[in-house]
């Protein structure tokens, strides 16, 4: 048997990597956006794609959202399935026109008759020193909308196998890239893709017994970090990775919780109206009676994202995770 | 009756004459871009004008490259340069009246310092202190805008309002050609025409949407002549030929102020740097191409004809270096000073009135920074 270095790889390779072996494995797959083919993005998550599947698969279209995503949807009616880049999180409203009116209800008035796959990819979040428009959270915006799926990797392996899955699912997914993630590292054997799986299913990236922390995207390694440091204070902390926001995993999350009596949701975008109070309403409602103190969220401020000297102190981090996981404790107590 | 009922006796009528509502050929652009320099026209140009675009131009460039500077030391987070497209922002800003608006995209720096903006204060957004920050209304410019496109519709807003309200206000709106893909550019233009809005739009077709080249943005012969569409006229302009620029962009102000309605002003020129420090231009273009447009300067062609003309000799040349480099030397000794920051400005401007939720958490973060300050203390580290 010969052995096969296993390399590190990025995010944004693995990412790249799925695009290719989905293209490759089905020719009804195409990449469109702005800059994604002689430059392969500019994140280069696309490079090399144009080069090994022609233009016409892997396409720099004019600099339109709302025609990127109209024109996808017009491409899925006549059986393709396209993958549409955004480039940053802010550009894709434009597109909301089309994602809204059409691509979120197509299945539903036509009565099932016309899905449309659609892979819609927008990087998201801060973290990156970004300017205005650079960093938004909209996750939000997709999972309050019918009718969409709406995932976010946060490992390596999973940016692959959520792309792949994403890509084979017969409804529109909205795939949330955190673009702070893009340069993190994992290793990886090439010859071996990660798994796919169906996408809606979130994983226990550490068992703890104090306290859960219902997390994803770029919040994920926060909380890791955040397990490291609660252990010199005793505190022993689970940490949940959803992974899918819509569909949502409550029987992972509700067993975690069940198990634990505590849990702190943390994302980065906005509190108010943002995914933590949907997530802490479903978690209150199926674990009230095993919970020891109220379900708490470590979330950005209801803000405009901040300009990137100043967003370290909007961005949830280590002492406000373990701040809440503190005052856990003290509601627990008294 | 049903409809089926009724079409047994129908008898379509012959339709009245069609007539175009607009004779399309007065709006059409020219063939090749209009020039000045270079051609019989530059003899009759004002030369006070021509000096001033000179001077304006070679402080455009310095700013450019000081910018690029600091881009290098950290200062800035980004700087998309406008080297050789400097012409276009220094002939936008300077045939505005005081009363008139700019509305800039992200690229337009020097045409917002041309027209008065503190060069420290341009560039804010990039250096990330805080998003734009400048009061819009004291010079009479807009935010520099990110999202493409999206500043044209306020251009034509307001000066619809201005002209509501009697003024002879234009708003002059930039955008570049691969904004001009976005639906917001299409609506713009077709409101600014139904409204006949004093408003003119100028696109600096710099050749690339970061690596995307024209060819694949646009089939139209012309981005100009998508104005005939709307039903305004389109002209085309060496946007390297600071007094064309002008001078096509003057008629049209003026055109617009005398309630003649918008156009759309079309700079060829071209995009001599990467889109920003962040980008590999290698990747979509040959260097081939970069020096061939490096032959069209606009500051060398302007010098040119200045020098030919007489209005400028070695000694104007040094005068309007020393006054760039006087200006680069401030802009770079007051961007090497950190802003003053207070993370509770985070709170601030979000409403006229903060809800009770922002209270809460101004004062969640002022506990922290407080917490964080005593935990310094008595660690006695330096903050
Ligand atoms: C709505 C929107 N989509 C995408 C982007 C990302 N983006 C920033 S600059 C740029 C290219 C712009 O090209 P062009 O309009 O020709 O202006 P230039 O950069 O050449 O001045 C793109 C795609 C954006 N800023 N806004």
């Amino acid at each position: 048997m010969t052995t096969v270095a296993v390399k590190p790889a990025t995010m944004a390779q693995a990412l790249g990597r799925a695009l290719r072996d989905a293209m490759a494995a089905d020719p009804a797959v195409h990449v469109m956006g702005e800059d994604v083919g002689t430059l392969g993005g500019v994140f280069r998550v696309t490079d090399g794609l144009a080069k090994e599947f022609g233009e016409d698969r892997c396409t720099d279209t004019p600099l339109a959202e709302a025609g990127i995503l109209g024109t996808a949807v017009g491409m899925a009616m006549y059986g393709l399935r396209p993958v549409v880049e955004m480039q940053f999180d802010a550009f894709a409203y434009p597109a909301f026109e089309q994602l809204i009116s059409h691509v979120s209800r197509m299945r539903n008035r036509t009565r099932g008759a016309m899905p449309l796959p659609i892979t819609i990819r927008v990087p998201y979040g801060g973290g990156i020193g970004g300017v205005e428009h650079h960093s938004d959270s909209s996750e939000a915006y997709y999972m309050a909308t019918p009718g969409l799926h709406v995932v976010t990797p946060a490992t390596v392996a999973d940016a692959y196998g959520l792309l792949r899955a994403a890509i084979a699912s017969d409804d529109p997914v909205v795939f949330l890239e955190p673009k702070r993630l893009y340069w993190s590292k994992d290793s990886w054997n090439p010859e071996e893709p990660p798994a796919v799986e169906p996408i809606g299913r979130a994983v226990v990236r550490r068992s703890g017994r104090s306290a859960t922390l219902i997390t994803y995207g770029p919040s994920l390694p926060v909380c890791l970090e955040a397990v490291e440091a609660a252990q010199a204070e005793g505190w022993n902390l689970e940490v949940v990775d959803l992974r899918s926001l819509v569909p949502f995993d409550d029987e992972t999350v509700t067993t975690s919780v069940r198990r634990t009596g505590r849990a702190v949701v943390v994302h980065e975008s906005g509190t108010f109206g943002g995914p933590g109070g949907e997530i802490a309403a479903r978690v209150t409602e199926r674990c009230f009676h095993y919970l020891e103190a109220p379900v708490l969220r470590v979330a950005g401020f209801d803000i405009p994202y901040p300009p990137p000297m100043l967003e370290r102190h909007h961005l949830p981090g280590v002492d406000r995770i373990l701040d809440a996981v503190a005052r856990l404790q003290w509601e627990a107590e008294n | 009756m049903t409809v089926m009922e009724q079409r047994g006796a129908y008898r379509p009528t012959p339709p009245p004459a069609w007539q175009p509502r607009t004779d399309p050929a007065p709006l059409l652009p020219d063939e090749v871009p209009y020039r000045v320099l270079g051609t019989d026209a530059a003899a009759e140009a004002d030369p006070e004008l021509l000096r001033r675009l000179y001077g304006e131009l070679v402080r455009g460039r310095r700013y450019n490259t000081q910018a690029t500077a600091l881009t290098k030391q950290g200062r800035l987070a980004v700087y998309p340069s406008s080297t050789g497209q400097e012409a276009c922002q220094v002939a936008a800003a300077l045939v505005l009246e005081e009363r008139d608006w700019l509305f800039p995209s992200y690229r337009d720096t020097l045409a917002a310092v041309a027209r008065g903006l503190d060069p420290v204060q341009a560039l804010g957004l990039l250096r990330g202190d805080w998003h734009s920050g400048y009061d819009p209304r004291e010079r009479r410019i807009a935010p520099l805008c990110t999202p493409l496109a999206t500043q044209l519709p306020h251009a034509v807003g307001l000066a619809h309002a201005a002209r509501l309200q009697g003024d002879d206000v234009v708003a002059l709106a930039l955008v570049g050609d691969g904004g001009t893909s976005e639906g917001d550019f299409h609506e713009a233009l077709n409101f600014a025409a139904v409204w006949q809005a004093p408003v003119v739009f100028l696109v600096q077709n710099n050749g690339f949407a970061i690596s995307v080249p024209l060819a694949k943005q646009t089939a139209a012969p012309s981005l100009a002549h998508k104005a005939v569409g709307y039903g305004m006229p389109g002209r085309l302009v060496d946007g390297n030929d600071a007094a064309a620029v002008h001078q096509v962009l003057g008629e049209a102000v003026a055109h617009a102020r005398a309630g003649g309605g918008p156009t759309l002003v079309e700079a060829v020129t071209y995009r001599m740097e990467a889109h920003t420090n962040a980008d590999d231009d290698k990747r979509y273009r040959a260097d081939s191409e970069v020096e061939a447009w490096r032959a069209h300067d606009p500051i060398a062609l302007l010098e040119h004809t200045l020098t030919e003309r007489g209005l400028l000799d070695e000694a104007g040349i040094q005068a309007a270096r020393e006054d760039a480099e006087a200006m680069a030397a401030d802009l770079r000794e007051r961007m090497n000073q950190d802003p003053a920051l207070d993370p509770m400005d985070l709170f601030g401007h979000v409403y006229d009135q903060p809800t009770t939720q922002l209270l809460e958490q101004e004062a969640q973060l002022r506990a922290e920074l407080a917490a964080q300050e005593r935990h310094h203390e008595s660690e006695g580290a330096p903050r």
